[in-house]
């Protein structure tokens, strides 16, 4: 037996084991905290929870949806989402005509959709119906309580103008003044408040004003006041967008196929793990631990380029979890077959790997292709399927011939048996 | 074994698979999910059970033809299923009267979708061009590093094993959704794989075949030599996979499914089908098979 070897193996195993622990379950390091890959990892909205929604244009007679519109309005949707304060939206076009909008944690979907959908084209009209100002001239909006002539307190929309605004605000207001005020509601002496066709306010005029801030009041309550503000200042969409597609998940079911997904997979892979000792033996216990040193490749690859994991993604993992396994599959019916040759066993080791290694390229490139197609032409959770299958097949062609090559060597330059049928012979 | 002799019976399992299916097609057509109809699925967890009846009270005001089906572990969710395309405002009232009825909050909207019209078609469209871009790719990659006819041969076995998922999925009306699409798109990836395996054995033995061995000789080893890794690959995928299949969500099973369907059909058709079929078409140019 070589005690150096078979020291430096057990410190393998040792190391694998407490970093796989770490990974596991997180660890504190003197004034560093690591957190385990459960909680690091960025979940898709299926696991997640969040609402997905597609938006399709649906241009009015006479306009064409160009890109740019697209991209004027991914920046207007943007806006808006922003003001919810949802963290890591997505929202990107989509085709030539669709913008996805993909909201995690949010669980109130219809109103999520109602505000990002919503149109909120703001017209300012004049007594004969002019348009004095529109949304573009307003430069500020907020949600402020005002105390009206009667002492009541009411919510409403505080608006700030550009120059452009504020003149011809007063320019209107000021013809206001003119007419004479008599008791009662004159309409003609009003300015109407018009969001998408739909006459929100129309305050009579009390004064001229000068100075660009006007106000919107006839608002139910600060948040209706609030939703308003939020929809002045992001501006109008340049195009009617059309819900034509919506998928929410509570986050009650997203934790719940997260949680079972991950037990389910771990059976699985320990099955695989004693199906490999039980067929291969020794190498067979070597094709674990590099299968380890692979689904913790994996798990931090996903980290570190915060690729969002799917339900589909975690099947995706699984099937490249079967598919690391085959890699090694190969080398060791390879190895089988030199030794039953009449190879000796680290002359078998080495023409095992080297004749598996074109196999392995091949069906391995084969597969890429299929993944890379997925990629680019799915969406959402199909992508996430089609990054983790990638991510999978090129580390399972590390570690398998990487990893388990050395590992194996190391093994066999211990001593421990010259016995070729532990090999697998 | 002699597998290319008993070629005619693997040709012929999967024909009759394949011809039950596209019979099933016909007659019964596909179950398309919503993905590809368009419509609405709303579930909500109601935090008792309940019954069918119950249900229809509500669903019964807006479509008559709705599915109703239990869902959730304790079966106290429901899942109401419409190929309408629900308005915002339709389903916020359907939401609240079941609120109302069962005293519920926004939290017990477990999930919802909608799917407008104008998604399927475009899917089907996308998914069209995903598989015929991939089945491209796949046989310039084999003709550049193995020759034209194992190209062929391989995309064959790949469109076997889509016909044998539709098949199984027409027999048994389980609803094709987008998931199916990324399945079989996936099945396309592994089963080539294991398809590839084979060849490149053949590839391998052919170079140092005596002169005069016969095709049949060459493929029939071929394939023994590499039977041990065809089905252990095969045993080791579909632990993992039926394992969520079996212990998983039902938006995983309905992944994990068409999965093992396509890990079973693509092992078949890379033994028993892709090489024989490379055989009998290389055989027409010659009998022999070692190179000269």
């Amino acid at each position: 037996m070589n005690l150096k070897r078979t020291v430096i193996f057990v410190a393998v195993v040792l190391v694998i084991g407490l970093s796989a622990y770490t990974l596991s379950f997180g660890a504190s390091v003197g004034d560093y905290d690591i957190i385990p890959v459960r909680d690091a990892i960025k979940y898709g909205l299926d696991l997640r929870g969040g609402v997905y929604v597609v938006l399709e244009a649906r241009p009015n007679e006479g306009e064409t949806v160009t890109g740019e519109v697209l991209d004027r309005a991914v920046a207007t949707i943007r806006n808006r989402v922003d003001a919810l304060g949802v963290s890591e939206p997505v929202i990107a076009k989509q085709g030539e005509n669709r913008i996805r909008v993909e909201l995690p944690d949010v669980t109130d979907s219809e109103r999520a959709v109602e505000i990002i959908g919503k149109t909120a084209q703001l017209k300012f009209l004049g007594p004969d119906g002019n348009e004095v100002l529109t949304g573009q001239n307003v430069r500020n909006a907020e949600a402020v309580y005002q105390t009206n002539p009667s002492g009541f307190k009411q919510a409403v929309v505080s608006l700030e103008l550009d120059s452009e605004g504020a003149d011809s605000f007063a320019d209107v207001t000021g013809a206001i003044m003119e007419i004479e005020d008599v008791p009662g509601y004159q309409p003609e002496r009003s300015i109407s408040i018009v969001l998408d066709e739909e006459v929100i306010s129309a305050p009579e005029v009390m004064a001229h004003i000068t100075d660009g801030k006007a106000v919107i009041d006839g608002m139910r309550d600060i948040e209706a006041a609030a939703e308003l503000a939020t929809l002045i200042k992001a501006g109008a969409l340049p195009v009617d967008l059309e819900t034509a597609e919506i998928r929410a998940i509570g986050p009650t079911l997203g934790a719940n196929s997260l949680e079972r997904s991950v037990r389910a997979g771990l059976i699985g892979i320990l099955l695989v793990m004693v199906f490999m000792i039980a067929y291969y033996r020794i190498p067979g216990l070597v094709a674990d631990l590099a299968l380890v040193i692979y689904i913790m490749i994996v798990l931090l690859v996903l980290v570190s380029i915060n690729a969002a994991l799917t339900l589909p993604g975690v099947a995706g993992l699984l099937l490249s979890i079967g598919m690391a396994v085959d890699a090694n599959v190969i080398i060791f019916e390879r190895l089988k077959e030199e030794l039953r040759n009449g190879k000796s066993l680290r002359p078998a080791i080495d023409a095992g790997f080297k004749r598996a290694f074109t196999t392995i390229l091949d069906s391995n490139v084969t597969t890429l292709i299929a993944a890379a197609v997925l990629f680019y032409l799915g969406a959402g959770p199909i992508q996430g399927f089609a990054v983790t299958l990638s991510i999978g097949i090129i580390t399972s062609m590390f570690t398998a011939i990487v990893i388990t090559r050395l590992l194996l060597k190391l093994v066999v330059g211990m001593n421990i048996t010259k016995n070729t049928k532990l090999f697998g012979a | 074994m002699k597998i290319f002799e008993k070629r005619k019976l693997w040709f012929g399992i999967s024909g009759l698979i394949i011809l039950v299916g596209l019979v099933f097609t016909l007659i019964t057509g596909l179950n398309l999910g919503i993905d590809f109809t368009g419509g609405t699925i709303i579930q909500i967890d109601l935090g008792k059970t309940f019954t069918a009846q119950e249900i229809r009270e509500i669903t019964d005001g807006f479509d008559k033809e709705a599915a109703i089906t239990y869902a959730g572990e304790e079966r106290t969710q429901v899942q109401i299923k419409t190929k309408l395309d629900l308005s915002e405002t339709e389903r916020a009232e359907i939401f609240d009267q079941f609120k109302d009825k069962y005293g519920l909050d926004a939290g017990s909207l477990v999930s919802m979708q909608k799917v407008g019209p104008t998604i399927g078609d475009q899917l089907k469209k996308q998914a069209f061009i995903s598989l015929a871009a991939a089945a491209v790719g796949m046989l310039l990659y084999i003709t550049y590093r193995f020759e034209f006819k194992f190209g062929v041969a391989a995309t064959a076995a790949l469109l076997h094993d889509m016909l044998i998922m539709l098949a199984v999925y027409a027999v048994m009306q389980i609803p094709i959704n987008t998931s199916f699409i990324a399945a079989v798109l996936t099945i396309v990836g592994y089963s080539i794989n294991a398809t590839i395996v084979i060849f490149d054995r053949i590839r391998e033995n052919r170079g140092f075949m005596k002169k005069g061995t016969s095709l049949a000789e060459l493929v029939n080893l071929s394939i023994n030599q590499t039977i041990a890794r065809s089905m252990n690959t095969s045993l080791t995928t579909l632990l993992t996979i039926g394992m969520i299949y079996i212990l998983g969500v039902s938006a995983i099973k309905e992944f994990a499914l068409p999965l093992i369907v396509g890990i079973l059909s693509g092992t078949y058709s890379s033994v028993l089908i892709a090489g024989p079929l490379w055989a009998v078409w290389k055989g027409k140019e010659g009998p022999k098979a070692g190179r000269a």
